[in-house]
C-alpha cells in the first residue's frame, strides 16, 4: 500500500519526458528547441481557434438562416468589393504573424553560436543502436562504443516503460552544448526524442549533425522513427542527462574497462 | 580515475554549416594524412587533425577508409 501511494506521488511530480498514455499535448521541453517549439504551437494554436471559432459562426449562421424553408429564394450576391480586400488582407496579416516566430524559430535552430563541448554518434542498426564517444582516444580505436538494445518485456522491472528502456543509455552532461552526429550502418532510421525537440534521420553513408543543450537532468525517451523493418517498433532511445561533474566519471569508469579489452 | 576528463571537441567548421557533416569528416580525415606526409608520421602538429576525424567520423568508416588505404584504393586526394 505504501510503495503504491509513494509511486503515485512520485509519478504526478515527475516531469513528462516520456509518452503517456493518452496524451495530449507535447512532453515537457528539456532544451531550448523544444521550448521554442512550444511556445510556436501555443503563438499558432491562438489564431487557429480564432479561424476556426469564425469560419463554424458563419458556417452555421448561413446553415440556420438561408435553409430553404426559412428563405424561399436564394440571394445572387456576386461581388462585394469591401469584402474581399478584407478577406485578403485579413488572412495575409495572420499569415504574417504566424511566420514571424516560425521563421526566428527555423533560423534559430540552425545557428551554432559556441562550439559543441562532446560530439556523440549514434549510429543506427537493425534493430539497436550504437553510440560512439570518440573525443578522447589517441588511436583509432574508439575508447568508448556500446550497444543499445531494447529491454524485452520480460525482463521489464516494475516501474519501468514497455517498449521504451534499454540496456545501456546514452549518457550526456546537462546543461553543455552537444554536438549528435546521427547515422546508420545498414537502412535508414531516424534518431528522435521528443523532449529534447530533436528528431534527425539516420542515413547510411550521410552524418546528419543536430546541437543540442539539454537544460535539466533527467532521462528522455524516444523511439525510431523511420521504418526499418520488423523491429522498427523495438528500438527506442533512451537519453541520460546528468550533472556536468558526474559525467565525467562516468565515462571514466566506462573508458576504464573498455581500454583493458583493447 | 581522478582527473576531469577535459570536455572538448572538434570544433563548428564554417566550411560546413549545414546539417549534412559528411564532408566535414572527410575532409578532416584527409586533412590528417596530407599533415602527416608532409610533416611526418609522428608529428604533433597532425595530433589535432587526428582528434578531429575521430570525434566526427563513425569507427567503422575510418577502419574501411584505413583499409583502403593500405590497398591503395582511397577515393581521396590524399
Amino acid at each position: 500500500m505504501k510503495t503504491i501511494v509513494l509511486k503515485w506521488l512520485f509519478l504526478t511530480i515527475s516531469p513528462c519526458d516520456a509518452a503517456e498514455p493518452w496524451q495530449l499535448g507535447s512532453q515537457d521541453a528539456a532544451t531550448p528547441i523544444m521550448q521554442g517549439i512550444i511556445d510556436l504551437h501555443h503563438d499558432i494554436f491562438f489564431f487557429l481557434i480564432l479561424i476556426l471559432v469564425f469560419v463554424l459562426w458563419i458556417l452555421v449562421r448561413a446553415l440556420w438562416h438561408f435553409h430553404y424553408k426559412e428563405n424561399a429564394i436564394p440571394q445572387r450576391i456576386v461581388h462585394g468589393t469591401t469584402i474581399e480586400i478584407l478577406r485578403t488582407i485579413f488572412p495575409s496579416l495572420i499569415s504574417m504573424f504566424i511566420a514571424i516566430p516560425s521563421f526566428a524559430l527555423l533560423y534559430s535552430m540552425d545557428e551554432v553560436v559556441v562550439d559543441p563541448a562532446i560530439t556523440i554518434k549514434a549510429i543506427g542498426h537493425q534493430w539497436y543502436r550504437t553510440y560512439e564517444y570518440s573525443d578522447y582516444n589517441s588511436s583509432d580505436e574508439q575508447s568508448l562504443t556500446f550497444d543499445s538494445y531494447m529491454i524485452p518485456e520480460e525482463d521489464l522491472e516494475l516501474g519501468q516503460s514497455r517498449l521504451l528502456e534499454v540496456d545501456n543509455r546514452v549518457v550526456v552532461p546537462a546543461k553543455t552544448h552537444l554536438r549528435i552526429i546521427v547515422t546508420s550502418a545498414d537502412v535508414p532510421h531516424s534518431w528522435a526524442v521528443p523532449s529534447s525537440g530533436v528528431k534527425c534521420d539516420a542515413v547510411p553513408g550521410r552524418l546528419n549533425q543536430i546541437s543540442i543543450l539539454v537544460q535539466r537532468e533527467g532521462v528522455y525517451y524516444g523511439q525510431c522513427s523511420e521504418i526499418c523493418g520488423t523491429n522498427h517498433a523495438f528500438t527506442p532511445i533512451v537519453v541520460e542527462a546528468v550533472p556536468r561533474k558526474d559525467y565525467g566519471s562516468r565515462v571514466s569508469n566506462q573508458l576504464i574497462p573498455q581500454t583493458g579489452e583493447a | 580515475m581522478e582527473d576531469e576528463i577535459e570536455l572538448k571537441t572538434a570544433p563548428a567548421d564554417f566550411r560546413f554549416p549545414t546539417t549534412n557533416q559528411t564532408r566535414h569528416c572527410f575532409t578532416r580525415y584527409i586533412e590528417f594524412h596530407r599533415c602527416t606526409t608532409a610533416k611526418g608520421e609522428d608529428s604533433s602538429d597532425c595530433e589535432r587533425f587526428a582528434k578531429y576525424y575521430r570525434a566526427l567520423c563513425p569507427g567503422e568508416w575510418v577502419d574501411k577508409w584505413n583499409e583502403q588505404r593500405e590497398t591503395g584504393t582511397f577515393p581521396g586526394p590524399l
